[in-house]
């Protein structure tokens, strides 16, 4: 495909405001008009333009044959899509919510994940899976998790997690374009707007946020490339997803001068940022909305301890969601909200 | 007082056990030429007798009977009886050398010949098949190299997986077989996925995906059947029920009130029960499956019975749980005796063609395995390099595999 007379700069480029649902569409967008390999299902994705309206418009613009509603069955999607990798397409296909991916897992994890490997690069899966994950919108304990540990732990697949619309959409087309299969988990919290765990102040839209700025053409965030949404100089905040927001919340309200890391990519990640910058500050708070225990917090506390150790003043935190379920009702009691946050920024600076 | 007798639960078994001749009458096999021929564009409900049924066309004395007996030319009959008769030797040469440790493990399709080669026959050159590990067949009747084949096995230098896959898990792209599943049958949704961007780039080209009886209680299967009506895709979906997975007879997978075929009718697709054991058969509804796929009329199901006559791998032991004459006496027979004799009645093949036939092919395949061993076997070691196993986990090696390869010194 000849693509040179296309800007892939994005600084070169028409930009407009954009929320998380709009990027990620112009993302599907750019790339189904770009490479006629980009398909695009999943529940209720065709017709309707989805749940959350990120595919809304698509199966107009590019028919039926590569926008489509599928039957309620997870295990099919991904299972369908793997088949159509191995043809040669590029699909991208949408989970309802990532709390329902579950059916799905034997075709992530055994099968889009060690394709390759296993027939020793003859055969592909570049497959996208999307999923809203995350909590925030009273969705209870089946529309709030955040499983992205039961992927990063699997050899062979991409996990990655935006937090705002203009990583959304360069990750999304970054991921569409990989040869590899990538998990593309978007918090569904952060879809209309940024959200700093203040849920008792009104709703802040994507309008005022710099990052709402989207180049409407194609361009990429590179896959496994961590971003400093905050520099700092006193301790360093690994995140990623809408605790990035909370974080970055958590260090004003505190006047820590925290350097917060937004993640983007969860696995295979950007470690020297996170090392350089662990290295500078002397001091590691992680916080993730996903439960505690066994997550992916313990894994980048493991790098952090392996590769910083004698650079440390003080033990690394860990602030996450609780090893419970996610609860309905006392939602804001179990969400690592500011409060939390800034505590454990107050505790890891005061060792 | 409870008016009821108490409950109890249903656990179905198997006509024979050890010591217990099986009673094969459960089969309900049809005589030749009895099932009707639709139409290709069949309403998929008017296939629910044929789901139950048994379309057979070869009769026991060999001769091809009724509207199914297809047009066949002799060269493809040739065809079908030297692969399966390669496949067969094959097999029984691969289980002599994995006795003698030169691989870790092997699988023998031993009875079930016709299901893959007559329907890859059947299947162009192009057509893409998603097998199980029990259609080594296609890989025959497709002229995979042998050399090739047996470098899997011995899982040695020249293994094109690497070493990275257990013996028969082979992988092709261009023989059109897709890289073997341990999983069993996570293929069938897959090879349907396939099948629609087939569909989707609007190109000829069809799929056909195999499971076996076993697998027909996972939720893969009732997926692959959903997707493969809801969307039409060009896909034949092949059963294989010989009978038996591992040690579960086949009513305990769910076939003693049904057929498996049977529940592709509810599912909204034409559907068949096929003696499998019957080349000619096998051909004439797998070209027919194939024709409907290529015509935009969808899927077809089509359950394929026949006899796992071998152990399920060389790590099982049938005589523990099924009599030891039970394939002698399999009433669908032998799928290579059936199409021999077919060929002799029609004077195109006779006993010292047969033998010649056996002797060239064992010559074929001693060439190929000595030719395989000289790059070593698993037993010697000589496999491909440890560090390797960190190649193709992703497209590029990202850094913590780059790490880790180090550590491993190798």
């Amino acid at each position: 495909m000849n693509v040179a007379c296309e800007p892939s700069q994005p600084n070169e480029q028409a930009t407009q405001v954009m929320t998380m649902v709009q990027a990620i569409r112009s993302a599907l967008d750019v790339m189904m008009a770009r490479d006629e390999r980009v398909v695009a299902f999943g529940e209720d994705v065709g017709y309707f333009g989805g749940v959350f309206r990120c595919t809304e418009g698509l199966q107009a613009k590019y028919g039926k044959q590569r926008c489509f509603d599928t039957p309620i069955c997870e295990s099919g999607i991904v299972g369908t899509a793997i088949g159509m990798g191995a043809y040669g397409l590029h699909p991208v296909v949408e989970i309802q919510f990532a709390d329902y991916v579950y059916p799905a897992y034997d075709q992530l994890a055994s099968e889009a994940a060690r394709l390759r490997h296993r027939s020793a690069g003859e055969f592909t899966a570049p497959i996208t899976v999307r999923m809203p994950c995350g909590g925030g919108i009273y969705g209870g304990q089946t529309h709030s998790q955040s499983p992205e540990a039961i992927f990063t732990q699997v050899c062979g697949l991409r996990t990655v997690m935006p937090c705002n619309p203009y990583d959304a959409k360069g990750l999304l087309i970054a991921s569409i374009e990989c040869e590899d299969p990538v998990i593309f988990l978007e918090p569904k919290r952060l879809y209309n707007g940024p959200f700093d765990g203040h849920h008792e102040r009104p709703v802040t839209p994507w309008a005022r946020h710099p990052q709402a700025a989207v180049p409407e053409g194609y361009y990429q965030v590179p896959l496994d490339s961590a971003a400093i949404v905050r520099p700092g100089a006193a301790v360093t905040v690994i995140t990623y997803g809408t605790t990035v927001h909370v974080a970055l919340c958590a260090a004003s309200e505190t006047g820590i001068d925290a350097e917060v890391i937004d993640l983007r990519s969860l696995w295979p990640l950007d470690l020297d940022t996170l090392v350089n910058s662990v290295r500078k500050t002397g001091r590691c708070v992680i916080v993730h909305e996903a439960t505690l225990s066994c997550g992916l917090g313990a894994e980048l506390l493991a790098l952090v301890q392996e590769h910083c150790f004698y650079h440390l003043e003080a033990p690394v935190e860990r602030v996450a969601g609780w090893d419970t379920p996610y609860p309905h009702a006392q939602e804001w009691a179990y969400f690592p909200g500011p409060g939390r946050v800034g505590a454990a920024l107050k505790r890891v600076m005061e060792a | 007082m409870n008016p009821h007798e108490p409950l109890r639960l249903h656990v179905p078994e198997p006509t024979g056990r050890p010591g217990c001749q099986t009673d094969f009458s459960y089969l309900r096999a049809a005589p030749a030429g009895h099932a009707r021929k639709p139409a290709l564009d069949v309403d998929p409900k008017a296939t629910a007798g044929l789901a139950v049924g048994m379309v057979r066309v070869l009769d026991e004395q060999g001769n091809a009977q009724g509207p199914w007996a297809p047009s066949i030319a002799p060269g493809i009959l040739h065809a079908g009886l030297k692969a399966m008769l390669k496949t067969r030797l094959f097999d029984a040469r691969m289980l002599t050398a994995q006795r003698q440790k030169k691989m870790s493990f092997y699988m023998q399709c031993l009875g079930e010949e016709a299901v893959a080669c007559a329907h890859t026959l059947a299947l162009n050159a192009d057509d893409m098949c998603f097998p199980t590990y029990r259609q080594q067949g296609i890989l025959i009747t497709r002229q995979m190299p042998l050399f090739e084949m047996i470098c899997q096995l011995f899982s040695n230098a020249r293994d094109p997986l690497k070493g990275r896959q257990l013996p028969v898990m082979y992988s092709n792209k261009a023989k059109g077989f897709f890289s073997l599943s341990g999983n069993l049958g996570t293929q069938f949704v897959q090879g349907v996925g396939w099948a629609m961007a087939s569909a989707i780039r609007g190109d000829n080209r069809i799929a056909s995906a195999w499971i076996g009886d076993g697998f027909t209680a996972e939720t893969d299967f009732h997926t692959a059947l959903t997707f493969a009506h809801v969307y039409r895709a060009p896909v034949i979906l092949n059963v294989v029920n010989n009978q038996w997975a591992i040690s579960s007879f086949q009513h305990i997978a769910g076939g003693e009130a049904t057929t498996f075929a049977g529940r592709g009718v509810g599912s909204g697709i034409a559907s068949l029960r096929v003696d499998g054991n019957d080349f000619l058969a096998v051909y004439a509804v797998s070209q027919w499956a194939a024709e409907r796929a290529r015509h935009n009329y969808g899927p077809t199901l089509i359950e394929w019975v026949t006899y796992r006559a071998g152990p399920h791998s060389t790590s099982d032991d049938p005589s523990k749980y099924r009599p030891a004459d039970d394939w002698g006496r399999f009433p669908l027979g032998d799928p290579i005796a059936r199409l021999k004799q077919h060929l002799i009645n029609l004077g195109q093949w006779d006993e010292a063609r047969h033998e010649a036939l056996a002797v060239e092919l064992e010559q074929e395949i001693i060439a190929a395995t000595k030719a395989a061993e000289q790059h070593g076997t698993l037993g010697d070691g000589s496999i491909a390099s440890a560090a390797t196993i960190f190649e193709d986990v992703y497209k590029d090696m990202p850094a913590h595999l780059r790490r880790q390869r180090q550590q491993m010194g190798a």
